[in-house]
């Protein structure tokens, strides 16, 4: 009971803060509701027992991705969006439409993808089982994308590297 | 242990740990001050009670009486919640934090930490990350140069050490394969040929510890890494534009996250609370405390000694330091313990 009353309150607070982080004008207000609703996401898995995934979540989006948002924000010092008004249109029909159709959506996969209701703590937490589903049962998938990352740091270095400094490099080999 | 009782301990051992630290940091205050005095040849403060021991006070009343400024250019939401982001994060992270064995009062038994959880290095951690947050969004906040610079510095050095510190640490999870704070301190139990403490830098840790060290140093901000707040450039950084009590929320954020990373550091690496433990009952079940305690307290001297004698670095060298020396360092540690403990199995 307790556990489904922090759930549900959490989640309130998730879908504020995506809601916060349309409505809001100024980049940083919204990347500070994106902190917000990864924090309550983290919650969320760690009622529903995965405490690894949880903390994680916490160290990784919101501790580590989310400093460098925040930071971009503040180093390009952007200010708040002007309002372009946009057509009438647009919001009498777009926000209905858009509430029915993921209405229509979670209904779909609540009803017809044959998912079952998790209770709260039952999903793997432990690292150990965790550790066991990443470095034995799916292995190469987690390899892989391993070198995916590889591949897309080594693209963002290359990126940032100097123009001059990239033909310094081919003048010389 | 029924939900009241439960909550009602909680409670208890909330406020116990929440009055511990305060004064823990007021006095780390006095502690930097005197030490540092004396390492520059001067008294400190001596003026306020024997020894200056009532200077922390004097300077909590001048706080909270001083006139607290809100400058006209800053973006005031977040101006004021930047120093309770950082307060409540630097107290919400010694929560998980173990001090000793458990006690029974009464017929209720507890241990010695507010919440004993089996990921608690994982959450200290976590907290610890969103710390961040409030010298970054101080610095932006305030609208002035000098602490948009100071906070860029600080998310940018946080960020980067918080990599190496992070690594560090997994060589001891390694060892002791727990991310639970007590099971590691309970693994370090005991002596190698009678007297040579189990500790984790006696375990071949000690180069993780050097690691660790040097990138806690980074991560509270402190000499010879505080270029968030490097008084000679930037005026005072981050905080340049807070006054009264909200500069002091900074202060006490800072010593907080010193305290805790001097906890971690005595759980992972010095042996938690293992030290004799001889007497009467209640001798034996307040020792372990006491070497605790005795262990924060030299690494948090240590802090003061390193101010009171190095200089800074340059903001260049700092970024070469961590991302060339320390993370290879800390990953070459990683995989030299993980080929041992593989060996051994």
């Amino acid at each position: 009971m307790l556990h489904l009353t922090l759930f549900l309150i959490f989640g309130a607070i998730c879908v504020a803060g995506a809601v916060n982080l349309l409505v809001q004008r100024h980049p940083i207000n919204a990347a500070l509701s994106l902190v917000a609703v990864m924090a309550s996401l983290a919650v969320e898995y760690l009622l529903l027992g995965a405490e690894f995934v949880a903390a994680v979540q916490v160290i990784v989006y919101a501790g580590a991705i989310m400093v460098l948002f925040v930071f971009v924000i503040m180093l390009l010092n952007a200010g708040e969006e002007a309002r372009t008004g946009g057509s009438r249109v647009a919001i009498l029909f777009g926000i209905p439409g858009m509430l029915a159709g993921s209405l229509l959506g979670a209904w779909v996969l609540i009803t017809h993808s044959g998912t079952q209701e998790v209770p709260a703590g039952a999903l793997p937490g432990p690292p150990r089982e965790i550790a066991n589903l990443l470095f034995h049962d799916f292995l190469l998938p987690f390899e892989v994308t391993s070198v995916l990352v590889l591949i897309a740091i080594m693209g963002a270095v290359v990126l940032a590297a100097r123009p001059e400094s990239v033909e310094q490099q081919k003048r010389e080999g | 242990m029924s939900l009241t009782t439960f909550i009602k301990v909680s409670v208890v051992k909330t406020v116990i740990a929440l009055f511990v630290l305060l004064t823990a940091v007021a006095y780390s205050v006095w502690l930097e001050r005197k030490v540092v005095g004396h390492i520059q040849n001067r008294w400190g403060p001596t003026r306020v009670g024997p020894f200056g021991l009532l200077q922390p006070l004097a300077d909590g009343a001048k706080f909270l009486f001083k006139e607290d400024l809100i400058p006209p250019h800053v973006y005031k939401p977040l101006y004021i919640a930047a120093p309770m982001l950082a307060v409540i994060f630097a107290l919400t992270s010694i929560s998980v934090i173990p001090i000793g064995n458990s006690v029974t009062i009464g017929n209720i038994q507890t241990p010695l930490q507010i919440s004993d959880v089996n990921i608690g290095l994982l959450i200290v951690l976590g907290i610890t990350s969103l710390g961040v947050y409030g010298v970054a969004l101080a610095g932006w906040s305030s609208n002035s140069k000098y602490s948009l610079l100071g906070g860029l510095r600080a998310s940018a050095q946080m960020v980067s050490y918080e990599i190496s510190l992070g690594l560090s640490l997994v060589g001891v999870l390694i060892l002791t394969g727990s991310f639970s704070l007590r099971a590691i301190v309970d693994a370090q139990a005991g002596t190698f040929l009678g007297f040579i403490p189990r500790w984790n830098i006696f375990q071949g840790q000690l180069v993780a510890f050097f690691i660790y060290l040097t990138a806690a140093y980074a991560e509270t901000n402190r000499v010879p890494f505080d270029l968030p707040e490097a008084e000679t450039e930037l005026v005072a950084g981050y905080h340049t534009e807070y006054s009264a009590m909200k500069f002091a929320m900074f202060f006490m954020a800072e010593y907080a996250n010193m305290i805790t990373v001097a906890c971690l550091a005595s759980l992972l690496f010095l042996g938690g609370w293992h030290g004799p433990v001889f007497g009467p009952a209640w001798l034996q079940a307040l020792l372990p405390v006491f070497w605790f305690g005795l262990r924060v307290l030299v690494f948090l001297f240590i802090y003061i000694w390193v101010r009171g004698t190095l200089p800074r670095f340059r903001y260049d060298q700092l970024m070469a330091f961590g991302w060339k020396f320390l993370l290879p360092l800390a990953i070459a540690n990683l995989v030299v313990t993980a080929l041992i403990v593989a060996m051994r199995s």
